[in-house]
Protein backbone atom coordinates (compact mmCIF):
# COMPACT_ATOMS: atom_id res chain seq x y z
CA UNK A 1 0.00 0.00 0.00
CA UNK A 2 1.33 3.63 -0.68
CA UNK A 3 1.45 6.32 1.49
CA UNK A 4 3.07 9.30 -0.46
CA UNK A 5 1.84 11.83 2.24
CA UNK A 6 3.73 10.10 5.18
CA UNK A 7 6.35 7.58 4.00
CA UNK A 8 9.08 9.66 5.34
CA UNK A 9 7.78 10.65 8.55
CA UNK A 10 8.66 8.83 11.49
CA UNK A 11 6.66 9.21 15.03
CA UNK A 12 9.05 11.47 17.72
CA UNK A 13 12.50 12.04 15.32
CA UNK A 14 13.31 15.27 13.25
CA UNK A 15 11.49 15.80 9.81
CA UNK A 16 13.69 15.69 6.59
CA UNK A 17 15.74 18.69 5.93
CA UNK A 18 16.47 20.23 2.76
CA UNK A 19 19.03 17.71 1.36
CA UNK A 20 17.34 15.22 3.07
CA UNK A 21 14.30 15.90 1.50
CA UNK A 22 16.20 16.13 -2.24
CA UNK A 23 17.77 12.90 -1.61
CA UNK A 24 13.89 11.37 -1.38
CA UNK A 25 13.36 13.24 -5.08
CA UNK A 26 12.22 16.21 -3.68
CA UNK A 27 12.13 20.04 -4.97
CA UNK A 28 11.87 17.87 -8.35
CA UNK A 29 8.37 18.87 -9.32
CA UNK A 30 9.80 22.48 -8.71
CA UNK A 31 12.11 22.12 -11.60
CA UNK A 32 10.14 20.03 -13.88
CA UNK A 33 7.16 22.52 -13.83
CA UNK A 34 9.39 25.80 -13.70
CA UNK A 35 11.79 24.07 -16.88
CA UNK A 36 8.95 22.49 -18.88
CA UNK A 37 5.56 23.06 -17.78
CA UNK A 38 3.35 26.19 -18.36
CA UNK A 39 0.81 27.25 -15.15
CA UNK A 40 -2.29 25.81 -17.58
CA UNK A 41 -0.60 22.91 -17.73
CA UNK A 42 -0.75 21.85 -14.42
CA UNK A 43 -4.12 23.45 -13.82
CA UNK A 44 -5.34 21.18 -15.99
CA UNK A 45 -2.81 18.19 -14.77
CA UNK A 46 -4.58 18.43 -10.77
CA UNK A 47 -7.80 18.93 -12.62
CA UNK A 48 -7.93 15.68 -14.05
CA UNK A 49 -6.20 13.98 -11.03
CA UNK A 50 -9.87 15.08 -9.38
CA UNK A 51 -7.82 15.91 -6.01
CA UNK A 52 -10.12 16.91 -4.16
CA UNK A 53 -9.96 19.46 -0.99
CA UNK A 54 -8.54 17.95 2.05
CA UNK A 55 -9.81 20.90 4.03
CA UNK A 56 -13.49 20.09 4.85
CA UNK A 57 -15.41 20.71 1.70
CA UNK A 58 -14.28 18.44 -1.08
CA UNK A 59 -13.91 21.48 -3.37
CA UNK A 60 -11.87 19.75 -6.93
CA UNK A 61 -8.64 21.86 -6.34
CA UNK A 62 -7.75 22.25 -10.18
CA UNK A 63 -11.36 23.93 -10.71
CA UNK A 64 -10.68 26.10 -7.81
CA UNK A 65 -7.42 27.22 -9.26
CA UNK A 66 -8.63 27.65 -12.82
CA UNK A 67 -11.25 30.63 -11.47
CA UNK A 68 -7.93 32.75 -10.80
CA UNK A 69 -8.37 35.07 -13.96
CA UNK A 70 -5.09 35.20 -15.93
CA UNK A 71 -2.79 38.32 -15.47
CA UNK A 72 -4.02 39.87 -19.15
CA UNK A 73 -7.45 40.48 -17.58
CA UNK A 74 -6.53 41.43 -14.06
CA UNK A 75 -3.43 43.35 -12.97
CA UNK A 76 -1.23 43.29 -9.74
CA UNK A 77 -0.57 40.65 -6.89
CA UNK A 78 -2.11 37.24 -6.39
CA UNK A 79 -1.72 35.05 -3.33
CA UNK A 80 -1.92 31.71 -2.22
CA UNK A 81 -2.44 30.89 1.40
CA UNK A 82 -2.50 27.34 3.17
CA UNK A 83 -4.85 27.23 5.67
CA UNK A 84 -3.38 25.36 8.60
CA UNK A 85 -5.42 26.89 11.03
CA UNK A 86 -6.65 23.22 12.04
CA UNK A 87 -8.93 24.11 14.99
CA UNK A 88 -12.17 22.07 14.55
CA UNK A 89 -12.19 19.78 17.57
CA UNK A 90 -11.18 16.10 16.71
CA UNK A 91 -8.63 16.93 14.04
CA UNK A 92 -5.10 17.00 14.35
CA UNK A 93 -3.77 15.79 10.39
CA UNK A 94 -2.41 19.35 9.33
CA UNK A 95 -0.34 19.07 12.48
CA UNK A 96 1.09 15.81 11.32
CA UNK A 97 2.02 16.86 8.39
CA UNK A 98 3.40 20.31 9.04
CA UNK A 99 5.74 18.83 12.23
CA UNK A 100 6.55 15.87 9.79
CA UNK A 101 7.54 16.78 6.29
CA UNK A 102 7.09 20.49 5.58
CA UNK A 103 9.58 20.55 2.91
CA UNK A 104 6.59 18.59 0.84
CA UNK A 105 3.86 21.63 2.09
CA UNK A 106 6.13 23.81 0.89
CA UNK A 107 7.10 22.33 -2.22
CA UNK A 108 3.06 21.89 -3.30
CA UNK A 109 3.16 25.79 -2.19
CA UNK A 110 5.79 26.63 -4.70
CA UNK A 111 4.29 24.55 -7.79
CA UNK A 112 0.52 26.22 -6.68
CA UNK A 113 1.69 29.53 -6.85
CA UNK A 114 3.27 28.75 -10.30
CA UNK A 115 0.25 27.50 -11.39
CA UNK A 116 -1.88 30.37 -10.54
CA UNK A 117 0.83 32.87 -11.30
CA UNK A 118 1.10 33.98 -7.30
CA UNK A 119 4.43 35.87 -5.97
CA UNK A 120 3.30 35.73 -2.59
CA UNK A 121 2.40 33.07 -0.31
CA UNK A 122 1.31 32.78 2.99
CA UNK A 123 1.01 29.81 5.52
CA UNK A 124 -1.75 30.69 8.00
CA UNK A 125 -0.97 28.36 10.54
CA UNK A 126 -2.74 28.40 14.24
CA UNK A 127 -0.77 29.27 17.30
CA UNK A 128 -1.04 26.18 19.28
CA UNK A 129 1.37 24.56 16.85
CA UNK A 130 4.28 26.15 18.47
CA UNK A 131 7.13 22.66 17.42
CA UNK A 132 5.56 23.02 13.63
CA UNK A 133 6.21 26.96 13.93
CA UNK A 134 9.96 26.13 14.75
CA UNK A 135 9.81 23.39 11.95
CA UNK A 136 8.35 25.49 9.36
CA UNK A 137 10.55 28.81 9.86
CA UNK A 138 13.84 26.47 9.61
CA UNK A 139 12.17 24.97 6.70
CA UNK A 140 11.05 27.79 4.53
CA UNK A 141 14.88 29.66 5.32
CA UNK A 142 16.23 26.51 3.75
CA UNK A 143 13.89 26.82 0.77
CA UNK A 144 15.57 30.25 0.38
CA UNK A 145 18.87 29.64 0.61
CA UNK A 146 18.57 26.54 -2.16
CA UNK A 147 16.77 29.32 -4.40
CA UNK A 148 13.94 27.64 -4.34
CA UNK A 149 12.21 30.33 -2.83
CA UNK A 150 13.01 34.28 -3.81
CA UNK A 151 13.86 35.80 -7.05
CA UNK A 152 14.18 34.22 -10.07
CA UNK A 153 13.89 30.63 -8.79
CA UNK A 154 15.92 28.22 -10.42
CA UNK A 155 17.15 30.95 -13.04
CA UNK A 156 13.77 30.81 -14.14
CA UNK A 157 12.24 34.49 -13.91
CA UNK A 158 10.09 33.31 -11.79
CA UNK A 159 9.69 35.18 -7.80
CA UNK A 160 7.51 33.96 -5.10
CA UNK A 161 7.86 35.02 -1.30
CA UNK A 162 6.62 32.68 1.62
CA UNK A 163 5.42 33.96 5.02
CA UNK A 164 4.61 32.39 7.68
CA UNK A 165 1.93 33.82 10.19
CA UNK A 166 0.67 32.52 12.87
CA UNK A 167 -2.70 33.13 13.92
CA UNK A 168 -4.03 34.40 17.57
CA UNK A 169 -6.42 31.63 18.13
CA UNK A 170 -10.49 31.88 17.05
CA UNK A 171 -11.82 28.78 15.29
CA UNK A 172 -13.73 31.00 12.83
CA UNK A 173 -10.46 31.95 11.33
CA UNK A 174 -10.01 28.48 9.42
CA UNK A 175 -13.17 29.59 7.57
CA UNK A 176 -11.26 31.09 4.35
CA UNK A 177 -12.44 34.30 3.94
CA UNK A 178 -12.30 35.11 7.63
CA UNK A 179 -9.05 33.80 7.30
CA UNK A 180 -8.45 36.46 4.36
CA UNK A 181 -9.45 38.90 7.28
CA UNK A 182 -7.20 37.88 9.87
CA UNK A 183 -3.94 37.66 7.82
CA UNK A 184 -4.95 41.42 6.56
CA UNK A 185 -4.57 42.52 10.39
CA UNK A 186 -8.48 42.38 10.99
CA UNK A 187 -10.76 40.75 13.00
CA UNK A 188 -11.39 37.61 12.10
CA UNK A 189 -15.22 37.52 10.31
CA UNK A 190 -16.36 36.04 7.18
CA UNK A 191 -16.91 38.13 3.91
CA UNK A 192 -19.94 38.02 1.89
CA UNK A 193 -19.72 35.69 -1.23
CA UNK A 194 -19.33 36.69 -4.10
CA UNK A 195 -16.78 37.61 -4.98
CA UNK A 196 -15.39 34.37 -4.11
CA UNK A 197 -11.41 34.30 -2.94
CA UNK A 198 -10.01 34.20 -6.77
CA UNK A 199 -11.23 36.67 -8.08
CA UNK A 200 -11.28 39.52 -4.88
CA UNK A 201 -9.22 37.44 -1.87
CA UNK A 202 -6.42 38.62 0.41
CA UNK A 203 -6.07 42.24 -0.12
CA UNK A 204 -8.82 42.25 -2.71
CA UNK A 205 -6.55 40.29 -5.17
CA UNK A 206 -7.01 37.11 -6.84
CA UNK A 207 -6.03 34.74 -3.80
CA UNK A 208 -6.36 30.38 -3.81
CA UNK A 209 -6.70 29.15 -0.38
CA UNK A 210 -5.95 25.30 0.23
CA UNK A 211 -5.64 22.76 3.14
CA UNK A 212 -2.26 21.78 4.13
CA UNK A 213 -3.52 17.83 3.38
CA UNK A 214 -4.29 18.62 -0.65
CA UNK A 215 -1.40 21.19 -1.35
CA UNK A 216 0.63 18.54 0.13
CA UNK A 217 0.03 16.47 -2.88
CA UNK A 218 0.72 18.24 -5.62
CA UNK A 219 4.93 17.06 -5.74
CA UNK A 220 3.35 13.74 -5.62
CA UNK A 221 0.74 14.22 -8.64
CA UNK A 222 3.65 16.51 -10.87
CA UNK A 223 5.62 13.35 -10.69
CA UNK A 224 3.31 10.15 -11.08
CA UNK A 225 0.58 11.59 -12.92
CA UNK A 226 -3.12 11.73 -12.38
CA UNK A 227 -3.68 7.78 -13.10
CA UNK A 228 -1.43 6.55 -10.44
CA UNK A 229 -3.00 9.84 -7.94
CA UNK A 230 -6.39 8.26 -8.70
CA UNK A 231 -5.50 4.45 -8.47
CA UNK A 232 -4.16 5.08 -5.40
CA UNK A 233 -8.03 5.60 -4.03
CA UNK A 234 -10.91 2.46 -3.87
CA UNK A 235 -13.69 4.79 -4.60
CA UNK A 236 -11.96 6.62 -8.02
CA UNK A 237 -12.07 9.89 -6.11
CA UNK A 238 -8.18 9.84 -5.71
CA UNK A 239 -5.22 9.92 -3.38
CA UNK A 240 -4.79 8.58 -0.22
CA UNK A 241 -6.43 10.17 3.07
CA UNK A 242 -5.11 11.12 6.78
CA UNK A 243 -7.84 9.24 9.09
CA UNK A 244 -7.70 10.03 12.42
CA UNK A 245 -9.54 8.17 15.77
CA UNK A 246 -9.90 9.62 18.94
CA UNK A 247 -12.04 8.08 22.02
CA UNK A 248 -12.06 5.57 23.37
CA UNK A 249 -10.54 2.80 21.32
CA UNK A 250 -7.21 0.74 22.02
CA UNK A 251 -5.03 2.79 20.13
CA UNK A 252 -6.14 6.00 18.63
CA UNK A 253 -4.15 7.76 16.37
CA UNK A 254 -3.16 8.82 12.43
CA UNK A 255 -3.00 6.57 9.46
CA UNK A 256 -2.70 7.56 5.83
CA UNK A 257 -5.10 5.10 3.69
CA UNK A 258 -6.74 4.41 0.78
CA UNK A 259 -9.56 7.71 0.16
CA UNK A 260 -12.46 4.96 0.35
CA UNK A 261 -11.45 2.36 3.35
CA UNK A 262 -14.35 2.21 5.22
CA UNK A 263 -14.75 3.13 8.96
CA UNK A 264 -15.13 -0.30 10.24
CA UNK A 265 -11.06 -1.29 8.81
CA UNK A 266 -9.78 2.17 10.11
CA UNK A 267 -11.38 1.47 13.68
CA UNK A 268 -10.80 -2.25 13.95
CA UNK A 269 -7.74 -2.83 12.03
CA UNK A 270 -5.91 0.55 12.87
CA UNK A 271 -7.29 1.89 16.30
CA UNK A 272 -7.44 -1.57 17.41
CA UNK A 273 -11.03 -1.95 18.06
CA UNK A 274 -13.23 -0.32 20.85
CA UNK A 275 -11.52 -0.68 24.36
CA UNK A 276 -12.63 -3.28 26.49
CA UNK A 277 -15.89 -2.41 28.32
CA UNK A 278 -16.75 -0.11 26.08
CA UNK A 279 -19.07 -0.02 22.77
CA UNK A 280 -19.40 2.09 19.78
CA UNK A 281 -22.45 4.12 19.50
CA UNK A 282 -21.91 6.71 17.05
CA UNK A 283 -18.92 8.23 14.91
CA UNK A 284 -18.68 11.64 14.12
CA UNK A 285 -16.65 10.92 10.94
CA UNK A 286 -14.76 14.31 10.12
CA UNK A 287 -14.68 17.23 12.74
CA UNK A 288 -17.07 18.91 15.10
CA UNK A 289 -19.02 19.82 12.11
CA UNK A 290 -20.34 16.54 11.11
CA UNK A 291 -23.35 14.39 11.24
CA UNK A 292 -23.02 11.37 13.56
CA UNK A 293 -23.62 8.13 11.84
CA UNK A 294 -24.16 5.56 14.35
CA UNK A 295 -22.58 1.49 14.82
CA UNK A 296 -25.09 0.11 11.96
CA UNK A 297 -22.73 2.23 9.31
CA UNK A 298 -19.56 0.75 9.91
CA UNK A 299 -19.26 -0.38 6.54
CA UNK A 300 -19.44 2.87 4.73
CA UNK A 301 -16.70 3.98 2.87
CA UNK A 302 -14.93 7.51 4.42
CA UNK A 303 -14.75 8.55 0.98
CA UNK A 304 -16.59 12.30 0.35
CA UNK A 305 -19.53 10.30 -2.16
CA UNK A 306 -19.90 7.36 0.24
CA UNK A 307 -20.44 9.44 3.77
CA UNK A 308 -22.60 12.35 2.28
CA UNK A 309 -24.82 9.25 0.74
CA UNK A 310 -24.70 8.10 4.37
CA UNK A 311 -25.88 11.21 6.04
CA UNK A 312 -22.57 13.30 6.86
CA UNK A 313 -19.70 14.89 5.71
CA UNK A 314 -16.31 13.34 5.74
CA UNK A 315 -14.75 16.38 6.50
CA UNK A 316 -11.71 16.43 7.91
CA UNK A 317 -11.41 12.18 7.94
CA UNK A 318 -10.47 12.99 11.71
CA UNK A 319 -13.22 10.85 13.49
CA UNK A 320 -14.55 10.74 17.26
CA UNK A 321 -16.22 8.02 18.90
CA UNK A 322 -19.27 7.90 20.86
CA UNK A 323 -19.21 5.06 23.35
CA UNK A 324 -22.13 3.52 25.24
CA UNK A 325 -20.79 5.05 28.33
CA UNK A 326 -20.54 8.98 27.50
CA UNK A 327 -23.74 10.46 27.74
CA UNK A 328 -24.14 11.74 23.81
CA UNK A 329 -26.12 14.70 25.57
CA UNK A 330 -23.23 15.72 27.22
CA UNK A 331 -21.27 15.07 24.11
CA UNK A 332 -23.24 17.10 22.05
CA UNK A 333 -23.88 19.58 24.51
CA UNK A 334 -20.05 20.22 25.04
CA UNK A 335 -19.80 20.85 21.20
CA UNK A 336 -22.34 23.09 20.61
CA UNK A 337 -20.54 24.82 23.64
CA UNK A 338 -17.50 24.82 21.45
CA UNK A 339 -19.09 26.10 18.94
CA UNK A 340 -21.51 29.17 20.74
CA UNK A 341 -18.04 29.82 21.85
CA UNK A 342 -16.73 30.69 18.70
CA UNK A 343 -19.26 32.32 17.15
CA UNK A 344 -17.53 35.58 15.62
CA UNK A 345 -20.86 37.17 16.45
CA UNK A 346 -21.29 39.36 12.95
CA UNK A 347 -24.57 37.74 12.49
CA UNK A 348 -27.85 37.77 14.92
CA UNK A 349 -28.64 33.82 14.35
CA UNK A 350 -25.52 32.38 15.03
CA UNK A 351 -24.74 34.92 17.98
CA UNK A 352 -27.53 34.73 19.86
CA UNK A 353 -28.86 31.21 18.70
CA UNK A 354 -26.13 29.33 19.41
CA UNK A 355 -25.79 30.23 23.05
CA UNK A 356 -29.85 29.27 23.90
CA UNK A 357 -28.78 25.75 22.24
CA UNK A 358 -26.88 25.47 24.54
CA UNK A 359 -28.36 26.69 27.55
CA UNK A 360 -31.07 24.14 26.45
CA UNK A 361 -29.01 21.62 26.42
CA UNK A 362 -27.40 22.21 29.94
CA UNK A 363 -31.56 21.77 30.91
CA UNK A 364 -30.74 18.45 29.80
CA UNK A 365 -27.89 17.66 31.54
CA UNK A 366 -29.72 19.22 34.91
CA UNK A 367 -33.09 17.01 34.25
CA UNK A 368 -35.08 20.40 33.96
CA UNK A 369 -35.33 19.73 30.10
CA UNK A 370 -39.33 19.15 28.87
CA UNK A 371 -40.84 17.84 25.57
CA UNK A 372 -40.55 21.56 24.70
CA UNK A 373 -37.33 21.72 25.05
CA UNK A 374 -37.07 19.24 22.37
CA UNK A 375 -39.25 21.15 20.18
CA UNK A 376 -36.83 24.39 20.69
CA UNK A 377 -33.52 22.31 19.44
CA UNK A 378 -35.14 21.05 16.68
CA UNK A 379 -36.36 24.86 15.20
CA UNK A 380 -32.92 25.84 15.35
CA UNK A 381 -31.62 22.79 13.43
CA UNK A 382 -33.73 24.17 11.00
CA UNK A 383 -33.20 28.17 11.55
CA UNK A 384 -29.82 27.77 11.78
CA UNK A 385 -28.82 25.88 9.09
CA UNK A 386 -28.18 26.34 5.85
CA UNK A 387 -28.85 29.64 4.34
CA UNK A 388 -29.85 31.39 7.26
CA UNK A 389 -26.57 32.93 8.36
CA UNK A 390 -23.94 34.51 6.74
CA UNK A 391 -21.18 31.62 6.84
CA UNK A 392 -20.82 28.05 7.48
CA UNK A 393 -20.11 27.82 10.87
CA UNK A 394 -23.85 27.85 12.57
CA UNK A 395 -25.13 25.29 9.99
CA UNK A 396 -22.20 23.08 10.69
CA UNK A 397 -22.95 23.30 14.53
CA UNK A 398 -26.44 22.10 13.71
CA UNK A 399 -24.99 19.20 12.16
CA UNK A 400 -24.10 16.96 15.17
CA UNK A 401 -27.24 18.01 16.65
CA UNK A 402 -29.79 17.52 14.26
CA UNK A 403 -28.55 14.01 13.79
CA UNK A 404 -27.92 13.50 17.47
CA UNK A 405 -31.50 14.20 17.81
CA UNK A 406 -32.59 11.78 14.58
CA UNK A 407 -30.04 8.70 16.72
CA UNK A 408 -30.80 9.44 20.53
CA UNK A 409 -33.97 10.71 20.66
CA UNK A 410 -34.44 8.23 23.26
CA UNK A 411 -31.95 9.60 25.56
CA UNK A 412 -32.88 12.41 25.25
CA UNK A 413 -36.09 11.81 26.11
CA UNK A 414 -34.72 9.62 28.88
CA UNK A 415 -33.23 12.61 30.44
CA UNK A 416 -36.72 14.27 30.48
CA UNK A 417 -38.22 11.28 32.26
CA UNK A 418 -35.62 10.48 34.73
CA UNK A 419 -34.92 13.91 35.58
CA UNK A 420 -31.32 13.64 35.05
CA UNK A 421 -28.81 12.20 33.65
CA UNK A 422 -29.04 8.45 33.05
CA UNK A 423 -25.23 8.29 32.75
CA UNK A 424 -24.44 10.18 36.24
CA UNK B 1 6.32 53.45 24.78
CA UNK B 2 7.39 50.50 22.80
CA UNK B 3 10.78 49.32 23.17
CA UNK B 4 13.66 49.50 20.88
CA UNK B 5 13.35 45.85 20.54
CA UNK B 6 9.49 45.90 20.19
CA UNK B 7 9.63 48.09 17.20
CA UNK B 8 12.22 46.57 15.87
CA UNK B 9 10.67 43.57 16.06
CA UNK B 10 7.46 45.53 14.42
CA UNK B 11 8.75 46.71 11.58
CA UNK B 12 10.11 43.38 10.85
CA UNK B 13 6.72 42.21 10.21
CA UNK B 14 5.70 45.11 8.61
CA UNK B 15 7.58 44.32 5.95
CA UNK B 16 5.44 41.46 5.29
CA UNK B 17 2.63 42.70 4.40
CA UNK B 18 1.34 45.87 1.10
CA UNK B 19 0.48 48.34 4.40
CA UNK B 20 1.92 48.54 8.32
CA UNK B 21 -1.63 48.35 9.29
CA UNK B 22 -1.80 44.40 8.01
CA UNK B 23 0.75 43.56 10.83
CA UNK B 24 -1.42 44.85 13.50
CA UNK B 25 -1.80 41.04 15.41
CA UNK B 26 1.48 40.44 14.74
CA UNK B 27 2.53 43.72 16.87
CA UNK B 28 0.32 42.99 19.53
CA UNK B 29 1.54 39.39 19.61
CA UNK B 30 5.38 41.21 20.18
CA UNK B 31 3.94 43.33 22.69
CA UNK B 32 2.27 40.77 24.79
CA UNK B 33 5.72 38.41 24.56
CA UNK B 34 7.62 40.92 25.51
CA UNK B 35 5.03 42.45 28.65
CA UNK B 36 3.08 39.31 29.23
CA UNK B 37 -0.48 40.88 28.33
CA UNK B 38 -1.81 44.08 26.66
CA UNK B 39 -2.17 47.09 28.22
CA UNK B 40 -4.40 50.27 27.11
CA UNK B 41 -1.02 51.61 27.14
CA UNK B 42 0.34 49.05 24.73
CA UNK B 43 -2.72 49.42 22.73
CA UNK B 44 -2.29 53.07 22.44
CA UNK B 45 1.73 52.48 21.34
CA UNK B 46 0.67 50.21 18.70
CA UNK B 47 -2.20 52.47 17.64
CA UNK B 48 0.21 54.91 16.78
CA UNK B 49 2.89 52.64 15.53
CA UNK B 50 0.94 51.58 12.96
CA UNK B 51 -0.94 54.64 11.95
CA UNK B 52 -4.39 53.38 13.30
CA UNK B 53 -6.95 54.86 16.31
CA UNK B 54 -6.50 52.98 19.46
CA UNK B 55 -10.27 51.57 19.25
CA UNK B 56 -9.34 49.88 15.78
CA UNK B 57 -6.78 48.06 17.66
CA UNK B 58 -8.36 46.84 20.71
CA UNK B 59 -11.35 45.76 18.06
CA UNK B 60 -8.35 43.49 17.22
CA UNK B 61 -6.89 42.89 20.34
CA UNK B 62 -10.37 41.46 21.90
CA UNK B 63 -11.18 39.48 19.11
CA UNK B 64 -8.74 37.27 19.63
CA UNK B 65 -8.43 34.48 22.75
CA UNK B 66 -4.97 34.48 22.40
CA UNK B 67 -4.39 38.17 23.28
CA UNK B 68 -4.69 39.13 26.78
CA UNK B 69 -6.21 42.16 27.62
CA UNK B 70 -5.59 41.84 31.16
CA UNK B 71 -2.89 40.40 33.37
CA UNK B 72 -2.09 36.30 33.35
CA UNK B 73 -0.01 34.36 35.37
CA UNK B 74 4.13 33.81 34.47
CA UNK B 75 3.03 30.85 33.39
CA UNK B 76 -0.10 30.17 31.32
CA UNK B 77 -2.32 26.46 31.60
CA UNK B 78 -4.35 26.19 28.43
CA UNK B 79 -6.71 22.91 29.29
CA UNK B 80 -8.13 21.36 26.57
CA UNK B 81 -11.94 20.99 27.56
CA UNK B 82 -13.07 19.73 23.67
CA UNK B 83 -15.16 16.43 23.16
CA UNK B 84 -12.31 13.78 22.60
CA UNK B 85 -10.82 15.24 25.91
CA UNK B 86 -13.87 15.54 27.75
CA UNK B 87 -14.65 11.64 26.88
CA UNK B 88 -11.20 10.79 28.39
CA UNK B 89 -11.71 12.62 31.36
CA UNK B 90 -10.32 16.39 31.36
CA UNK B 91 -12.75 17.24 34.07
CA UNK B 92 -10.89 15.28 37.14
CA UNK B 93 -7.36 17.03 35.58
CA UNK B 94 -9.03 20.13 35.61
CA UNK B 95 -10.32 19.50 39.40
CA UNK B 96 -6.79 18.34 40.50
CA UNK B 97 -5.27 21.40 39.19
CA UNK B 98 -7.62 23.87 40.24
CA UNK B 99 -7.84 22.48 43.87
CA UNK B 100 -3.94 21.90 43.80
CA UNK B 101 -3.53 25.88 43.05
CA UNK B 102 -6.87 27.07 44.31
CA UNK B 103 -7.78 28.87 41.51
CA UNK B 104 -10.71 28.15 38.48
CA UNK B 105 -10.94 28.46 35.29
CA UNK B 106 -9.79 32.17 34.62
CA UNK B 107 -7.99 33.19 37.66
CA UNK B 108 -4.36 33.32 38.84
CA UNK B 109 -2.69 32.57 41.69
CA UNK B 110 -1.84 35.26 44.61
CA UNK B 111 1.32 34.89 43.79
CA UNK B 112 1.26 35.20 40.32
CA UNK B 113 2.93 31.62 39.00
CA UNK B 114 -0.35 30.43 37.36
CA UNK B 115 -3.62 31.11 35.59
CA UNK B 116 -5.61 28.33 33.96
CA UNK B 117 -7.73 28.86 31.07
CA UNK B 118 -10.32 26.49 29.31
CA UNK B 119 -8.89 25.95 25.23
CA UNK B 120 -10.52 24.47 22.38
CA UNK B 121 -9.03 21.51 20.68
CA UNK B 122 -5.35 21.24 21.25
CA UNK B 123 -4.59 18.82 18.00
CA UNK B 124 -3.79 15.93 20.60
CA UNK B 125 -7.17 14.46 20.55
CA UNK B 126 -5.79 10.69 20.04
CA UNK B 127 -3.38 11.37 22.90
CA UNK B 128 -6.20 13.01 25.15
CA UNK B 129 -6.62 14.77 27.73
CA UNK B 130 -4.41 17.66 27.10
CA UNK B 131 -3.36 21.23 27.94
CA UNK B 132 -0.90 23.46 27.38
CA UNK B 133 1.90 25.28 29.73
CA UNK B 134 2.87 28.39 27.92
CA UNK B 135 4.64 27.01 24.80
CA UNK B 136 4.72 23.17 25.72
CA UNK B 137 2.30 20.72 25.23
CA UNK B 138 1.49 17.65 27.87
CA UNK B 139 -0.84 14.63 26.61
CA UNK B 140 -1.81 11.30 27.90
CA UNK B 141 -2.58 12.88 31.14
CA UNK B 142 -3.18 11.55 34.24
CA UNK B 143 -3.39 13.23 37.86
CA UNK B 144 0.06 11.63 39.08
CA UNK B 145 2.17 12.86 36.45
CA UNK B 146 0.78 16.73 36.95
CA UNK B 147 2.88 17.53 40.25
CA UNK B 148 6.12 16.87 38.31
CA UNK B 149 4.74 18.54 35.48
CA UNK B 150 3.83 21.76 37.26
CA UNK B 151 7.00 21.81 39.36
CA UNK B 152 8.75 22.84 35.87
CA UNK B 153 6.94 26.37 35.98
CA UNK B 154 7.72 28.63 38.44
C1 LIG C 1 -16.07 27.50 10.44
C2 LIG C 1 -15.11 26.92 9.44
C3 LIG C 1 -13.82 26.56 9.83
C4 LIG C 1 -12.90 26.04 8.92
N1 LIG C 1 -11.65 25.67 9.36
C5 LIG C 1 -10.76 25.17 8.46
C6 LIG C 1 -9.44 24.81 8.87
O1 LIG C 1 -9.07 24.93 10.04
N2 LIG C 1 -8.58 24.32 7.94
C7 LIG C 1 -8.96 24.18 6.62
O2 LIG C 1 -8.14 23.75 5.80
N3 LIG C 1 -10.20 24.50 6.20
C8 LIG C 1 -11.10 25.01 7.09
N4 LIG C 1 -12.34 25.37 6.65
C9 LIG C 1 -12.64 25.26 5.21
C10 LIG C 1 -12.09 26.48 4.45
O3 LIG C 1 -13.08 27.50 4.45
C11 LIG C 1 -11.74 26.17 3.01
O4 LIG C 1 -12.84 25.55 2.41
C12 LIG C 1 -10.54 25.27 2.85
O5 LIG C 1 -9.42 25.78 3.51
C13 LIG C 1 -10.23 25.11 1.39
O6 LIG C 1 -9.17 24.20 1.20
P1 LIG C 1 -9.31 22.92 0.26
O7 LIG C 1 -10.01 23.36 -0.99
O8 LIG C 1 -7.92 22.51 0.02
O9 LIG C 1 -10.11 21.92 1.02
C14 LIG C 1 -13.29 25.88 7.57
C15 LIG C 1 -14.58 26.24 7.17
C16 LIG C 1 -15.48 26.75 8.09
C17 LIG C 1 -16.85 27.13 7.62
S1 LIG D 1 -22.64 32.17 11.16
FE1 LIG D 1 -21.64 32.65 13.12
S2 LIG D 1 -19.47 32.56 12.66
FE2 LIG D 1 -20.53 32.75 10.68
S3 LIG D 1 -20.65 34.97 10.28
FE3 LIG D 1 -22.52 34.43 11.41
S4 LIG D 1 -21.94 34.85 13.58
FE4 LIG D 1 -20.03 34.70 12.43
S1 LIG E 1 -10.19 17.30 21.97
FE1 LIG E 1 -8.61 17.80 23.38
S2 LIG E 1 -6.87 17.88 22.09
FE2 LIG E 1 -8.47 17.56 20.65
Amino acid sequence: METPLTKYIKPNQAPLDLKEYEKTGGYEGVRKVLKGMLPDDIIGLVKTSNLLGRGGAGFQTGLKWSLVPKEKDVAGVRYLVANADEMEPGTFKDRYLLEGNPHQLIEGMIIASYAIQAEKAYIFMRWAYKKAEVIIKKAIEEAYSAGYLGKNILGSGYNLDLHLHTSAGRYICGEESALLNALEGKRGIPRAKPPFPATSGLFGQPTVVNNVETLSWIPHIIENGSDWFIKLSTSGEGGTKLYGVSGRVKKPGLWELPLGTTIREIIEDYAGGMQDGYQLKGIIPGGASTDFLIASQIDTKMDFASVRAAGSRLGTGTMMILDDKTCPVAFIHNLIKFFAKESCGFCTPCREGLPWVEKVLMKFEEGNATLKDIEILEFHTKYLGPGNTFCAHAPGAMEPLQSGLKYFKDDFLRHINEKHCPWR
Amino acid sequence: MLSEKEREEILEETKLYPYPKAACIDALKIVQHHRGWISDEAIADIASELDMSRDEVDGVASFYTRLYRKPVGRNVILICDSVSCMIMGYESIYDYISKKLGIKFGETTSDGRFTIIPNTCLGDCDHAPALMINNDHYNNLSIEKIDLMLEKYQ
